[in-house]
């Protein structure tokens, strides 16, 4: 298929579609509107479910529900809303079904601005809700890349019967790239015996996430964790670029990994030569990937849009084998390469 | 071939969509391309502007501090970016609206009246696609004729009236930088 020019929002739409989600509930709030606005003209379009929920409570609880039944559900909202949905997430996480959600964040804390930001780290890739659990995490860092993951998403909910969150930001949904999509093809479901599908000829399902008695939660929870380890031995993914001879590796991921690319490009110029190493799953961490990468370089500087929460994961990576300098931006405010390049050569200057 | 374009006027000068245009028409020509717009509350009433990398390379950053190439349409954005600019780079200014000279020698500063030669070709909302066709005959970064491609396949149904004076648009500005009137 030929590439078309999509904005990052709308491209993640398509590819929800293209994955074969059934049912999208959402609720409008700025950077990720266009994602809600798109889905409410194609959904009906292809007679699949589509809800403006009354609100992110709403949202969530309609995926929840839609999940229970085997459909393919996806909802998308940006920072202030992915609070507001936390208590179902961690509700869906503890039943074992499985669901897709964006989060295009956005400067923080409290209600804050539209601007990009990555400050809700901490929230989506450590739980964000109450209870261990600990959902997949995808930070795509192109629009090409965030149709991939959104699909990818989808089959990992799928396999591992659990949330799968994709960690996006206003630039990366309002920028246009041109973007390559799977074909069209009608939803398919795959084997789920578990599932809510009326107990016709089968004993009853029940999926719940309310267990009164100590030792089944505990089982619950055991069986969680069995979960999260294949995850974390099966689904780690990374880039790595121009870490080869790199004096200084920088640790970045989504809209802020691309800008240090060109940030690279022109600190190599001035003679400094660094390398990125970029997380593709946040969470699992690629942590042994990045120890090795770290092992080939002088020194690590972290950049993000926050004031350094992925700085923790690279920290319990790499320990304190090699110095690590951060540079962040808060509140919506985005570096220029320039600044970054600046940050790098502050790094590699310091002793 | 890299060229960091940014196109900036008041909202609804068709900043963002003539920089969609020159988007489209490096998509058509196998460049790797990214469109950023601003978006926000500061939309309304200020100034919009929109940031188009064209690459042979993978576009790392869709932002850029210096631009290799602004376009500017009104007072604020040629206040903004023409000390931006990157030194070899061009500044096109709309002098319809902006009526100070460039302070830059180290750039190239195309003047063009683009307000009144939209006007003059029946619509001043063309002004942008005019200071596009200034561009491309002072620097092809992309071909006319893919500028035209990007109008035909990417302006909706409801809208397909505005084609044709538009590609107008886009040869007069072309021909005012050719022919300097």
């Amino acid at each position: 298929m030929a590439k078309v020019l999509m904005k990052g929002n709308e491209a993640i739409a398509e590819a929800a579609i293209r994955a074969g989600c059934e049912a999208y509930f959402g609720y409008p709030i700025t950077p990720q509107s266009e994602v809600l606005e798109y889905m409410s003209a194609r959904m009906p379009e292809l007679g699949r479910a589509f809800v403006q929920a009354e609100s992110e409570l709403g949202a969530v609880n309609m995926v929840y529900g839609a999940a229970c039944t085997g459909a393919r559900v996806m909802t998308t909202t940006s920072s202030p809303g992915f609070s507001l949905m936390q208590e179902g997430l961690s509700y869906i996480a503890c039943s074992e079904v499985p669901a897709v959600a964006v989060n295009v964040m956005r400067g923080g804390p409290g209600l804050g601005n539209i601007q990009p930001s990555q400050a809700d780290y901490f929230q989506m890739t450590k739980g964000g809700g109450h209870g261990d659990y600990s959902p997949i995490v995808l930070a795509p860092s192109t629009v090409q890349e965030a149709v991939d993951l959104v699909i990818l998403a989808f089959d990992l909910a799928d396999k591992y019967r659990q949330p799968v969150y994709i960690i996006a930001d206003g630039m990366l949904g309002q920028m246009m790239e041109p973007v390559e999509l799977p074909e069209l093809k009608p939803p398919q479901r795959p084997e789920r015996p578990w599932a809510l599908t009326g107990a016709k000829g089968r004993p009853r399902n029940i999926i719940t996430s309310l267990q009164l008695d100590p030792p089944t939660l505990e089982k619950v929870n055991l069986r969680l964790q069995e979960t999260y380890k294949r995850i974390r031995e099966n689904e780690q993914r990374y880039e790595e670029y121009m870490t080869d001879d790199a004096d200084l590796l920088v640790v970045a991921y989504g809209t802020a990994a691309r800008i240090v690319k060109t940030a690279i490009v022109k600190a190599r110029r001035d003679g400094l030569t660094a390398g990125l190493f970029r997380p593709i799953t946040v969470n699992p961490y690629p942590y042994d990937a990045l120890r090795r990468a770290a092992e080939k370089a002088k020194r690590l500087l972290v950049v993000e849009l926050s004031a350094g929460q992925m700085l923790e994961d690279v920290r319990l990576a790499v320990m304190d084998k090699r110095p690590i300098h951060f540079f962040g931006k808060m509140g919506g405010v985005v570096p220029m390469p320039e600044d970054v390049v600046d940050a790098m050569k502050k790094a590699m200057a310091e002793a | 071939m890299h060229e960091e374009v940014i196109i900036s006027g008041f909202g609804g000068q068709g900043a963002l969509f003539a920089g969609q245009l020159l988007t489209y028409a490096g998509l058509y020509e196998g460049r790797q391309v990214s469109w950023i717009p601003s978006y926000g509350p500061e939309m309304r009433g200020g100034t919009a502007h929109c940031t188009v990398i064209l690459s042979d390379e993978p576009v790392g950053s869709p932002i850029v501090r210096n631009p290799t190439i602004a376009i500017v349409l009104n007072p604020a954005s040629m206040d903004k970016y023409e000390p931006l600019v990157a030194p070899g780079g061009i500044l096109v200014v709309n002098t319809s609206l902006v009526r100070r000279p460039a302070q830059r020698s180290d750039i190239t500063v195309v003047r063009v009246p683009a307000n009144d030669l939209a006007h003059e070709l029946g619509n001043v909302r063309m002004a942008n696609v005019v200071l596009l066709g200034a561009l491309l005959a002072t620097k092809p970064i992309v071909s006319p004729d893919s500028v035209k491609r990007a109008m035909e396949e990417e302006i909706p149904a409801h809208r397909k009236h505005i084609i044709e004076p538009n590609k107008r648009a886009l040869e007069r500005g072309m021909q005012y930088v050719a022919e300097g009137r």
